[in-house]
């Protein structure tokens, strides 16, 4: 017990005292003086800062999207048939691959002109080209685009195995009185793993704000300019490149904050859903 | 219409609802290999060639900048690094692990269940939020640009999940059978690795593939802790030479690919410990 409850004072614990403490001072390790609030009143007034924060709730419409499609794909091949398992296993590889790496490829996919950009010309679609990763606006989209085709392997097998567990006599029963396959996906199997559901939605939410730095930093570096900057970014920018600790800081503080209310709602849903296994 | 005929018009919508999803499910396998295909595809290309014909399947095949990442980027040392780092961050945060999770099941302390409710709440906080904290201490003990420095920091931060993964495990073990040892006046240590370790062999298997691909994959910390060219990671190192050889793209793909085929190969051997391992979070 006593080496875990080590390895978490120090890495968390510490962590946690220190970046509040941080957050209320200014200049560099060793010649910090203290400046009350005044790094969150810069940093609310700092637009790389909002935008940044902002560019994190956007990148919350991935969940909805990932969560729809990975559970219509699960629940399109919620049946045996020949390859469903090598098709899951495909689906499931960009899950485990590294960020970094798959990032490279899609910048060289989604640049202007780039792959992308040429398929859909000899598509015909030519009025969809655009500079992926190039354009302020779109951006953030292309990045959140490739956290989809990150995330939605994850669903597919999570969903995936939770149908699995669904009693096949309820469904059988349904089919029996005649109810449609829809009538069966939405009235039955839907409702069955709702908690699986809200679990997969939580956490997703908490990846998109906490932890797509590595998508940013390789995909644009937070360009063009700050437009596809996230608050770890900003943390990342203000605190290694910059030196400014104390506004890294700062803005550690409300990611906390922010993530807090998701990890919050997260442990409500499962002591719900142990009470109710008991 | 008879009812024959009503059978017929039945199955050809069968057969035709088997071959749409057998089509999306083609799409959907492309779009997901695509990135991958490209990533060896481009490697596999000389500059000249793949400016020509980015997309193209390689005809020409080259292995020269496989040969030259190996020869001209410090690759070799960097993937002997992110091994390092990996084995040790994997190996201590599994064994103090297992010992916790032994402690908060089995045990008698108090307050086991509020520590296992705050291990829960610490799996998702944010590394990014611990970062500058840790920087600063490893700039104290003198530790930047030494790989102790994103072992302990890894550590800490897989300790939360392992624990979580354990104690779901150790729940599923009948209750008696520690008891009885308990009776026999075995120790607790004894108990842990007679009766609980050889039971939990293919569990600590996915467990340390789900931590070791994290550790594998991670950049952010690595990108800030190791800043010599000889302490990087592979990962770090990758994000580094980007901005170098942005313009070299089948070198870059081939260094990329360096990176990716470790997981691969063993993803193709073990499948189900990572999906069981990465879809453990989700649920109980």
């Amino acid at each position: 017990m006593l080496p875990v409850l080590v390895a978490l004072g120090l890495v968390f614990g510490y962590s946690f005292v220190e970046v509040v403490r941080y957050s209320f001072y200014a200049g560099s390790v060793g010649q910090l003086t203290y400046v009350g609030t005044s790094n969150y009143k810069e940093l609310f007034a700092d637009p790389q800062f909002t935008h940044s924060m902002f560019n994190n709730f956007k990148l919350l419409a991935t969940v909805p999207i990932v969560t729809g499609a990975s559970l219509a794909l699960a629940l399109i091949i919620n049946t045996t048939f020949r390859g469903v398992r090598h098709y899951r296993a495909i689906v499931f590889l960009p899950y485990i691959l590294p960020a970094t790496a798959m990032g490279l490829s899609f910048s060289y996919l989604l640049q202007g002109n780039g792959v992308i950009d040429s398929l859909l010309h000899s598509l015909h679609l030519s009025f969809l080209i655009h500079d992926w990763l190039g354009s302020p606006s779109w951006v953030i989209f292309s990045i959140g685009g490739v956290i989809v085709w990150q995330q939605f392997g994850f669903g597919v097998v999570v969903f995936s195995a939770a149908l699995l567990s669904v009693p096949g006599e309820t469904v059988e029963a349904a089919r029996i009185d005649g109810a449609s396959w829809w009538v069966v996906q939405r009235r039955i199997l839907i409702p069955q793993i709702r908690r699986i559901i809200e679990f997969f939605v939580i956490l997703q939410a908490i990846i998109v704000l906490s932890s797509v730095f590595t998508y940013v930093y390789v995909l644009t570096g937070g360009g063009p300019a700050y437009s596809s900057s996230v608050m770890e970014f900003f943390i990342y920018q203000n605190g290694f490149e910059n030196g400014s600790i104390g506004i890294a800081s700062a803005a550690a503080v409300v990611l906390l904050l922010i993530a807090s209310v998701f990890i919050a709602f997260y442990i409500w849903v499962r002591i719900r859903a142990t009470k109710q296994a008991a | 219409m008879g009812p024959h005929s009503r059978d017929e018009a039945g199955r050809l919508m069968q057969h035709t609802r088997n071959i749409l999803r057998q089509l999306l499910l083609i799409v959907i396998s492309i779009i997901s290999l695509y990135p991958v295909w490209f990533m060896l595809s481009t490697a596999l290309k000389s500059s000249k060639y793949y400016t020509l014909d980015p997309t193209g399947f390689p005809y020409h095949v080259t292995l020269s900048n496989f040969s030259a990442v190996f020869h001209n980027w410090p690759i070799l040392t960097w993937m002997r690094n992110s091994l390092i780092v990996t084995i040790v961050a994997v190996g201590v945060s599994t064994v103090i692990s297992i010992m916790a999770a032994f402690a908060i099941v089995f045990g008698k302390g108090r307050g086991r269940e509020s520590l296992f409710r705050s291990n829960i709440a610490l799996m998702a906080i944010p590394p990014v939020a611990l970062l500058i904290p840790m920087y600063t201490l490893m700039v104290t003990l003198g530790l930047i640009n030494q790989l102790p420095s994103v072992m302990i920091f890894y550590t800490g931060l897989l300790v939360p999940f392992s624990v979580f993964f354990f104690v779901n495990f150790f729940r599923e073990i009948p209750m008696e059978l520690v008891e009885a040892a308990y009776m026999d006046g075995a120790p607790h240590r004894r108990i842990l690795r007679k009766i609980i370790v050889p039971l939990s062999g293919a569990s600590t298997i996915t467990l340390v593939i789900v931590n070791a691909i994290f550790v594998w994959n991670e950049l952010l910390v690595a990108l800030v802790f190791l800043q010599s060219n000889t302490s990087r990671t592979l990962m770090a190192g990758l994000a580094l030479y980007q901005g170098r050889y942005v313009t070299n793209e089948p070198l870059l793909m081939a260094a990329a690919f360096f990176s990716i085929l470790p997981l691969v190969v063993l993803y193709i051997f073990g499948q189900r410990f990572f999906v069981r391992g990465l879809t453990a979070g989700i649920g109980k």
